[in-house]
């Protein structure tokens, strides 16, 4: 059964987009309107997937109609669909955020958000590799004209770095997916599912090479150490709406990773099964470590906030490296907690304004202090996983699920050690921002605080309450997503049982 | 056999300049070279479909055999993405030339950076 519904998450931002650089390109209130509903269409369609994927069938939509293994095909499952739902939910958050201020420095800023949002939802959904190689080009190039967004020679020089990075992991991604045809004859990753483990014992190297090329490009994009370094000087200069957007684009390499490693070489591939899995684990337990003492060792609360995503990726890798059902739900629930805390934090570093051309002076906040001081508070506990909030809890459960690892004595020590560090960089920084304020400064420059961006921190902490409070439903609903992506079948079955029934299908 | 020979070491030369530009870390031969390395993956991904002669990318009962089409619609795409990009980066490298007065990429000390990048450095010292 092709749903054509699948498709709408893609039409809308395409359409949106089109007719703001089109139409609307002179009034930027009816810019704001558009692109505003837009964002909401696509959060409840999110929401509606969520629904519809948590009957545990995978649905499929064939474009143009074209039979599986030989057209494109979107395929929505319960992890793609919570993925969407975050993405959604982020995207609402960031444009609120960037309404009436960052938007005003553009004229295309709300198109580009749309055409990113395009990537991000094509790279959910679909469920054929070369496409997923267009869709992350689609975000990228939208996030390049984001990151440069506003301008400046800062941007200019750290966009240079990211585009020229990531035009280098586009190319890697091209050669891998070469070497994955050139030895399997087939790109549709449900029917490379089938196909690798049949592939003939010559041509085995050369989808090895090919698996882990790709496991490079994703290790780039979820930003793993030793792969790692473009982000902070990329997020830290990008404006703090763009930022936070760009919190769920590392989830994409992550997501990349769970989608291609438990689906195409999975339990299931024959002799390259579990090919990236012992890489995933000690590049987290690395990249964790190493995000940690950039926290330590940064002065500036941009940089601080930035390395604090890297830690947390490294959290969310080790989880997924467990490659156990319990690990993979409960880095699901991370990947949730710790893209909403990105976020709250990369806005909160824009209001107090430290990241736009004030960079480190050390001079802390001014009218509002306590509000923002409040909102840092909470999210630092979030970031670095204190009780009582999602980040605790997600800690927690990765913790569990460590215990049965065979790399256990490394993975606890390494969270707990880590969350220690991170609670005296937090700590630190802090006390630097909204305490060591010279005597007269504090009244001295007005700088009122931004309404719409304290509501949507305000509203990303009520998420994350939320989101501890009602954690056993959501880990219920994320227990049976990683069971569904541990068991890949039924998404095998759901884009081949197309093949059959589609009006040339059949051989 | 000469030509899987040509092929392979064309894409081993092709790639090898790409990467020795890239690392130069100056925005002009980063952008050649990342050109270089776009070349090179895309004659790797004409490869992948194999090399034949005087086939045609159909089956056709006139023909010997065909040749695989997917790889050249997949070179296609890459061509339109990667040129797309190499205009974006040529723009980018110029604009931050002008800027900043320096063409070198990622952390450099230099008179032309500006003074918020020079102190992180040193704070990051």
């Amino acid at each position: 059964m092709s749903n054509p519904w699948l498709i709408m998450p893609l039409v809308v931002p395409a359409l949106t987009a089109a007719l703001l650089v089109l139409a609307l390109r002179r009034s930027p209130s009816r810019q704001r309107v558009l692109s505003g509903a837009s964002v909401l269409v696509q959060m409840m369609l999110a929401v509606g997937f969520c629904l519809a994927a948590a009957d545990g069938e995978p649905r499929t939509y064939l474009l143009g109609n074209w039979p599986a293994p030989f057209g494109i095909v979107l395929v929505l499952d319960r992890l793609a669909a919570i993925m969407l739902l975050l993405t959604g939910v982020l995207a609402v958050c960031a444009l609120l955020a960037a309404l009436e201020t960052w938007d005003r420095r553009g004229r295309h800023f709300h198109a580009l958000f749309q055409f990113l949002l395009l990537g991000l939802n094509g790279a959910f959904l679909t469920g054929d590799l070369f496409n997923l190689f267009v869709f992350f080009e689609v975000l990228l190039i939208a996030s390049y004209g984001l990151m440069l967004h506003g301008g400046g020679a800062r941007r200019l020089k750290s966009g240079f770095m990211y585009v020229a990075v990531n035009l280098i992991g586009s190319t890697v991604f091209l050669f891998a997916v070469g070497l994955i045809y050139a030895s399997t004859g087939t790109l549709n990753m449900a029917d490379l599912a089938v196909k690798v483990p049949q592939v003939a014992a010559s041509d085995q190297a050369l989808l090895a090479a090919g698996a882990l090329l790709l496991f490079t490009v994703f290790a780039i994009k979820s930003a793993m150490v030793p792969l790692h370094w473009w982000l902070p000087p990329a997020y830290g200069a990008a404006a703090p709406p763009v930022a936070a957007l760009f919190a769920i684009m590392t989830k994409v390499g992550a997501y990349s990773i769970i989608r291609v490693y438990t689906l195409v070489f999975g339990a299931d591939a024959g002799p390259l099964a579990g090919i990236a899995v012992p890489w995933i684990l000690p590049a987290g337990i690395l990249t964790l470590v190493l995000g940690t003492i950039g926290v330590l060792a940064s002065r500036a609360l941009l940089d601080l906030v930035c390395y604090a995503l890297i830690s947390s990726m490294g959290t969310l890798l080790i989880a997924v490296g467990l490659t156990s059902a319990d690990g993979l739900a409960a880095a699901l629930y991370y990947a949730l907690q710790s893209t909403l805390v990105s976020a709250g934090l990369f806005l909160l570093a824009g209001m107090i304004g430290e990241g736009d051309e004030r960079q480190d002076r050390g001079a802390g906040v001014r009218n509002g202090a306590g509000l923002l001081a409040g909102f840092y508070f909470v999210l630092a506990i979030a970031a670095v996983g204190m009780p009582p909030l999602a980040g605790f809890i997600g800690k927690i459960l990765i913790l569990e699920a460590g215990r049965a690892a065979s790399l256990a004595s490394a993975v606890w020590p390494a969270i707990l050690v880590t969350s220690l560090l991170m609670i005296i960089g937090f700590a630190r920084t802090g006390i630097r921002i909204f305490w060591n304020v010279p005597v007269g400064e504090a009244l001295a420059v007005p700088h009122p605080v931004a309404m719409l961006p304290t509501l949507v921190v305000g509203g990303l902490i009520v998420l994350l309450v939320a989101l501890a409070i009602f954690a056993g439903t959501v880990m219920d609903g994320l227990a049976a997503t990683a069971e569904q992506v541990l068991k890949p079948r039924h998404y095998i079955g759901a884009v081949l049982r197309d093949q059959r029934a589609g009006p040339a299908g059949g051989e | 056999m000469s030509m899987e020979f040509l092929m392979a070491s064309g894409i081993g030369a092709l790639t090898a300049a790409g990467l020795y530009l890239i690392l130069l870390r100056r925005t002009f031969p980063v952008v050649i070279g990342l050109s270089l390395l776009s070349y090179a993956v895309n004659v790797f991904l004409f490869a992948m479909g194999r090399l034949t002669i005087d086939l045609p990318p159909i089956v056709s009962s006139s023909a010997a055999g065909y040749t695989d089409p997917l790889p050249q619609a997949l070179v296609l795409t890459a061509i339109v993405i990667t040129f797309g990009m190499t205009a974006l980066i040529v723009v980018l490298s110029l604009r931050g030339f002008l800027e900043t007065g320096t063409d070198h990429v990622g952390r450099e000390t230099e008179a032309g950076k500006p003074a918020s990048e020079a102190q992180r450095e040193v704070a990051a010292r």
